[in-house]
C-alpha cells in the first residue's frame, strides 16, 4: 500500500512537473536544436533566448503593467471587500442578509456574460486602454469572494471584544481600524493573495480593454508572444519561462495562505 | 444618524463598485439582447426574443452546449475520482509530502494563457508528446492533437485537466484533515479493513467538500475561455467552441452585440439554474446560504 502511494505520488508530480521542465530547458536551446530533436537535451545549452528577452523592453513592460493592475485591483478589493464586511457583520440593520446574498451572487457571476455591455461601459467613460479600465472591473468581481471569506471571519470576533474597546472610548470606526482589522489579519492576507492571482492571470479583460500592446499585461503579452513568434520556439520557450517565474515566486512565498484560504472558503 | 452615516461609508464604495461593474453590465446585456445591433449607435432594430431563437437554435451553439457538458461530465467521471484518490494516498505520512503537494498545486498559481501556450508548444506535431509517445512503445497513439475535430475537445480537457487537479486535491485534503483520526482508528478497532474504512467512515465525512468541488467544476466547466480560446479559437470546424468563446466570437470579431448579449445571458441562466438547483438539493445542508 505504502509503495502504491509513492508510486502514485510519483507518477503526479512527473505528469505536472514534466511539462514545466521541458518549456524552462528548452528555453535553453535554439529553434534549430527544438526543430531537430523536440524532446532532447540542450546541446550547447544557450542562454541567448533568455538574455533577448530580458533584454528587451517588451517583457519588463507586461510585467510592470500587470503589477500596477494587479495592486490596484487587490488593494481596492481588499480595502472595500474589508469595510464591507464589517458593515455586513457587526452592524444590525434591516435589509443586511439580503445585502449579502447580493453580493455572494457575484460569485455565479462569470466575466464573460459582462463582457460586451462592460466593453461599452468602459469605452463610453474613456477607460480603454487604461489599466483602470481592468482594475476596477477586477476588483469589483474579487469583492464576492473577498466578503465571503471577512464576512464569517469578523462575525467570528466575540462581541466582548467590540463592547471592551467602546467602554476605553473607541468609536465603531476606531474598533474597526485599530482592533478588528489586526484581529482579521489571517483572513486579510488569504484575500490578498486570492485577489492578487486572480487579477495577476486574467487573460479576458486585458485582451479587450487594451490593443495597444506597450499596455498589455504578461497573460495577454505570452499569448500574443506565442503568435507573433510561433516559428521561433525555443524563444517562446523562454518567454513563457520568464512569464512563469514571478507566479510560481509568489506560489512558493505563500502557499500556506493560498491553500488556506482554498480549504477556508470551502467551510465558508 | 450617525450609525447610518458610518453604514452608508463602509458600504458604499463596495456597492458602487460591484453595481457598477457587475450587476449593471449584466442587466444592460439583459437589454441589449432584444436588438439587433452592432455596437454602434441608438438601439433601433428591436427584435424581442428573436436573437434568442437564432442562439438557442444554431447548430454552432448546440454543439457549443454539447461541448461544455461533455466538459462538465468528464470532470465529475475523471477528475474527481483521481482528486479524491490522490488526496487520500497524499493525507499519508509519506517522505516528501510536503515537496509533492507543492509541485501538485504548481500548475494552478499559473494563468490559463500561460498553461495553454506551454501546452500548445508540447503538442505540436511531431513535438515533445509526440516523441515521448514514440520513445514509450505507443506510437500507435499519436494524433493531430489540436486539428483533428474527433480529438480536440478531449485534448482540451486533459490540459484543463492538468492545470486544475492540484486544486481538487488541495480542497480534499483539507476536508481531510477536518476528520478525526480517532473515527478511524475507532473503525479499524471494529475491525473495519482500510476500504471499508474509507467507504463508510472517510467518503461521507468528505461529503461537504466533495460538493463544493462539484459545483466549483461545474459552474467552471460551463465558462471555460482562456484556454480554448488561446489554443483552438473553437477550432478546428467548431469541435471545440464553448459557450464563452461562442460569445466572444460573436461580440467581438463579429460586432454583433445584440445577439452576443443574448448568448450571455443564456449562459447567465444556465450557471443561475443549476446553481439554483444544486443549492437547494446537495449544498443546503452544508452551508446556509453562504453560497448564494
Amino acid at each position: 500500500m505504502r509503495k502504491l502511494a509513492y508510486l502514485a505520488g510519483l507518477l503526479v508530480a512527473g505528469i505536472t512537473i514534466v511539462p514545466l521542465l521541458f518549456v524552462v530547458i528548452g528555453g535553453f536551446r535554439t529553434t534549430a536544436q527544438v526543430n531537430a530533436n523536440p524532446v532532447g537535451w540542450p546541446s550547447p545549452w544557450v542562454a541567448d533566448n533568455y538574455t533577448a528577452i530580458l533584454g528587451a523592453p517588451a517583457f519588463w513592460e507586461f510585467l510592470w503593467n500587470s503589477t500596477v493592475i494587479a495592486v490596484i485591483a487587490t488593494g481596492l478589493a481588499v480595502a472595500l471587500g474589508s469595510m464591507a464586511g464589517f458593515a455586513l457583520s457587526r452592524y444590525r440593520f434591516r435589509g443586511r442578509e439580503a445585502l449579502y446574498g447580493v453580493f455572494t451572487i457575484g460569485l455565479l457571476f462569470p466575466l464573460g456574460v459582462a463582457s460586451l455591455p462592460l466593453y461599452l461601459l468602459l469605452r463610453q467613460v474613456g477607460l480603454l486602454e487604461n489599466p483602470l479600465g481592468v482594475a476596477l472591473p477586477e476588483a469589483a468581481f474579487s469583492l464576492p469572494v473577498t466578503i465571503l471569506i471577512l464576512r464569517p471571519f469578523m462575525l467570528a470576533i466575540p462581541q466582548e471584544v467590540e463592547d471592551a474597546a467602546i467602554l476605553d472610548g473607541a468609536s465603531r470606526l476606531g474598533f474597526f481600524w485599530r482592533i478588528l482589522l489586526p484581529l482579521s489579519m489571517p483572513a486579510l492576507s488569504t484575500v490578498t493573495v486570492l485577489a492578487f492571482v486572480t487579477s495577476w492571470n486574467a487573460y479576458l479583460l486585458p485582451l479587450l480593454v487594451f490593443n495597444d500592446q506597450s499596455h498589455f499585461t504578461l497573460p495577454l503579452g505570452v499569448a500574443t508572444f506565442q503568435s507573433q513568434y510561433s516559428q521561433d520556439t525555443a524563444r517562446i520557450l523562454a518567454f513563457t519561462t520568464l512569464s512563469m517565474v514571478p507566479a510560481l515566486g509568489v506560489f512558493v512565498l505563500a502557499e500556506r495562505r493560498i491553500v488556506g484560504g482554498l480549504s477556508g472558503s470551502v467551510k465558508g | 444618524m450617525r450609525r447610518r452615516l458610518e453604514l452608508a461609508l463602509l458600504l458604499g464604495p463596495a456597492l458602487l463598485l460591484f453595481v457598477g461593474f457587475v450587476l449593471v453590465p449584466i442587466i444592460v446585456a439583459a437589454y441589449y439582447s432584444l436588438y439587433d445591433w452592432q455596437g454602434f449607435g441608438a438601439l433601433t432594430d428591436f427584435v424581442g426574443l428573436g436573437n434568442y431563437w437564432d442562439v438557442l437554435g444554431g447548430n454552432v451553439f448546440q454543439g457549443a452546449v454539447g461541448h461544455n457538458l461533455v466538459i462538465v461530465v468528464l470532470s465529475l467521471v475523471v477528475q474527481l475520482p483521481v482528486s479524491v484518490a490522490i488526496a487520500l494516498l497524499l493525507n499519508r505520512k509519506l517522505r516528501g509530502r510536503a515537496a509533492l503537494r507543492l509541485i501538485v498545486f504548481a500548475p494552478y498559481v499559473l494563468s490559463e494563457a500561460t498553461t495553454a501556450v506551454i501546452w500548445l508548444l508540447i503538442l505540436q506535431p511531431g513535438g515533445f508528446t509526440d516523441q515521448a509517445l514514440t520513445f514509450l512503445g505507443l506510437h500507435g497513439v499519436i494524433h493531430q492533437w489540436l486539428a483533428d475535430p474527433q480529438v480536440v475537445l478531449f485534448t482540451l480537457f486533459a490540459v484543463i485537466t492538468w492545470k486544475y487537479l492540484g486544486f481538487g486535491i488541495i480542497l480534499l485534503l483539507a476536508g481531510l484533515q477536518g476528520i478525526p483520526p480517532e473515527l478511524l482508528e475507532a473503525a479499524a478497532l471494529d475491525g473495519a479493513s482500510a476500504g471499508q474504512a474509507v467507504r463508510r467512515v472517510v467518503l461521507p465525512l468528505l461529503g461537504p467538500t466533495i460538493r463544493i468541488w462539484i459545483f466549483l467544476s461545474v459552474i467552471g466547466s460551463l465558462q471555460v475561455f482562456d484556454i480554448v480560446w488561446i489554443m483552438t479559437l473553437g477550432g478546428p470546424a467548431n469541435a471545440s467552441t464553448t459557450m464563452a468563446t461562442y460569445l466572444i466570437d460573436h461580440g467581438f470579431k463579429r460586432y454583433e452585440f445584440g445577439y452576443g448579449s443574448a448568448v450571455a445571458v443564456v449562459l447567465f441562466i444556465i450557471c443561475f439554474a443549476f446553481a439554483l438547483v444544486y443549492q437547494r438539493f446537495a449544498l443546503r445542508r452544508d452551508t446556509e446560504g453562504a453560497m448564494g
